[in-house]
């Protein structure tokens, strides 16, 4: 049981752009502008001209559907837009279409690991609203004198995803992230690569305090640090006798701390009232038809690789929360020629792509960069033990940094195993070599042992398998 | 009953500087305006469903497709009626 000292309290607020569609929410410009200049890709509809008139995209809310179920949340049977008035430059039109208290969906939730084991976070709603345009600010935001605005973001498709107050840690914040992240991977609607494809604001409350809502945070790990920071700050606040009060703080990234707004637009005032321009939508006889087209997800695909492979949950944990190992795993197993199929078991592939992957990080690549042929080569080699596992792990390094094919790098630096006479001369000359280790070892000294198989491997260049040589050289100190 | 102090929060939401004069001109306008719609306020509604909207369709949708129904503008285009710009951006006094 997680006792919560502090009584921390985190709910999340994450808008996520719904940038798999092809166009923006309520007109037809593209939602592929991220390399295109500014201003390049809007419309009378999304720059809010005079008399324009929105037509929501039927995508976008079968994406709506298909996120709220993923979430385990209830379509609603009657849902609608409103108009949330605000005057800043980031919406023209002086309002952002949005929705308010009849969302598209509500009452999920989404299990994470957390402090004390599987942790259920309540989704309170999950709700469809129009991106704002991207305001660059010459210089810092406290300091420019202008604000440049881009007005290619505006309308997109945004999802804000609301969760209740459930997580009790930053860490509980992150895991939270990363899970509600994975999923919207796996069901396709969302590219998180793309540049504000997911972002957060957080409430935070300890106890004995009221909350603040942090915003501009643009990461997991940012989500994180923002969380440390504030449960700092709000401890130090009630320490010195103080009280927290009810604000809005601006995550400051590159500092890592969070500074009060301190402005008058505190005092929201949305004056919602319905969308004028947009008629309700009755869908929710859309999702038994949707739910049948949802994709198995991270924690059933997880117990199914548990179950269908043998191997360990932290490992099936690991590659089902990115879509592209899980993918990658059973491609891998599928892509066995038939005279492996034996030898090769999953819990082995399991092991090479975990080392894989840490190579790849090491290096900032990613899984293209490494082709599964290769992959399937070298375990080829390995498991018909042709190279040892020194000798893989110097060919996966190999193929990254300088390229080529596994047969080739076998050939170039004599990774062959090598067995019998050689490994045989090998042990027999290093016990010669090495009368103080074979002396220590005969007084007792099992860790002795150890250096005499690190002679042998130095001999034999890293291809003798350390195992045999280990049982060579028991047998000849007998 | 809307006080003067209402008056300057409304005109500050709307971005709109009130002078003196026009906050005494226009504190019992709105009122009286509020006045007028406060009749409503005698209308018995009950068991009456509310009305979001005055059409009485649901489900108008369009399709996911590029240039439907209409099309993009060039950026000169969206620039045209800026009273500022700046490499390709709208330009605007910075807002905190």
């Amino acid at each position: 049981m997680y006792e919560n000292p502090d009584g921390v309290m985190i709910g999340l607020e994450v808008h996520v752009q719904l940038n798999k569609l092809k166009t923006k929410v309520f007109c037809g410009c593209t939602t592929d502008y991220h390399n295109d200049p500014p201003n390049s890709h809007v419309c009378p509809v999304c720059l809010g001209l005079p008399g324009a008139l929105p037509v929501i995209n039927k995508k976008a809310v079968e994406a709506a559907i298909k996120v709220g179920l993923a979430l385990n949340c209830k379509v609603e049977e009657h849902t609608q837009f409103y108009r949330k008035n605000y005057y800043y430059p980031d919406l023209p039109k002086g309002f952002q279409i949005t929705q308010y208290d009849f969302p598209i969906s509500s009452g999920g939730y989404i299990v994470i690991e957390g402090e004390d084991g599987e942790h259920r976070v309540g989704i309170t709603r999950a709700h469809m609203e129009e991106d704002p345009g991207r305001l660059v600010h010459e210089g810092t935001i406290d300091k420019s004198k202008y604000t440049l605005i881009d007005y290619n973001r505006s309308g997109m498709a945004l999802l804000e995803v609301v969760s209740d107050p459930d997580m009790r840690s930053p860490k509980e914040a992150r895991r939270y992230l990363d899970k509600l992240r994975n999923i919207l991977e796996y069901l396709d609607v969302f590219d998180g690569n793309l540049e504000g494809a997911l972002r957060v604001d957080a409430n935070i409350s300890i106890m004995g305090g009221q909350r603040a809502e942090i915003k501009n945070i643009s990461s997991h790990k940012g989500a994180e640090r923002a969380l440390l920071y504030e449960i700092v700050r709000q401890k130090n606040v009630l320490r010195r006798g103080g009280v927290v009060v009810l604000e809005t703080r601006h995550f400051d990234e590159a500092r890592e701390i969070t500074l009060s707004m301190r402005s008058k637009e505190e005092a929201h005032d949305y004056r919602y009232f319905p969308e004028p321009d947009l008629v309700p939508l009755k869908i929710s006889g859309w999702a038994p038809a949707i739910k049948e087209t949802l994709p198995e997800l991270p924690d059933a695909r997880r117990m199914r690789f548990v179950e269908q492979y043998g191997i360990k949950d932290d490992q099936a944990k690991s590659l089902t929360g990115e879509l592209v190992w899980a993918n990658y795993f059973e491609d891998f197993l599928k892509a066995y020629k038939d005279e492996y199929k034996e030898k090769l078991d999953p819990k082995l592939a399991v092991a090479w792509i975990e080392v894989l992957k840490g190579e790849l990080n090491y290096r900032d690549l990613t899984v293209d960069a490494f082709k599964k042929e290769d992959m399937l080569s070298i375990l080829e080699l390995l498991v018909s033990k042709k190279i040892t596992e020194d000798g893989a792990v110097d060919i996966i390094r190999t193929l990254l940094d300088k390229g080529g094919s596994p047969d080739e790098i076998v050939a170039e630096k004599g990774l062959l195993k090598v067995e019998g006479d050689i490994v045989s001369t090998a042990v027999e000359e290093a016990i010669k070599e090495n009368p103080q280790a074979v002396a220590d070892y005969k007084a007792g000294k099992e860790k002795a042992l150890n250096s005499l198989v690190g002679a042998v491997m130095k001999k034999t260049k890293g291809r003798a398998d350390a195992r045999a040589a280990r049982e060579v050289l028991l047998g000849k100190l007998g | 009953m809307i006080a003067k102090k209402d008056l300057e929060h409304i005109a500050w939401l709307s971005r709109l500087e009130l002078s003196e004069e026009d906050m005494e001109k226009y504190t019992p306008r709105l009122n009286s305006v509020l006045d007028y719609f406060g009749e409503l306020d005698e209308v018995d509604t009950e068991g009456v469903e509310p009305t979001y909207h005055v059409l009485p369709i649901n489900n108008v949708f369009r399709e996911d497709e590029i240039n439907a129904p209409a099309k993009s503008l060039t950026q000169e285009e969206a620039l045209s009626n800026a009273p500022k710009k700046q490499d390709g951006f709208f330009k605007a006094p910075r807002m905190m």
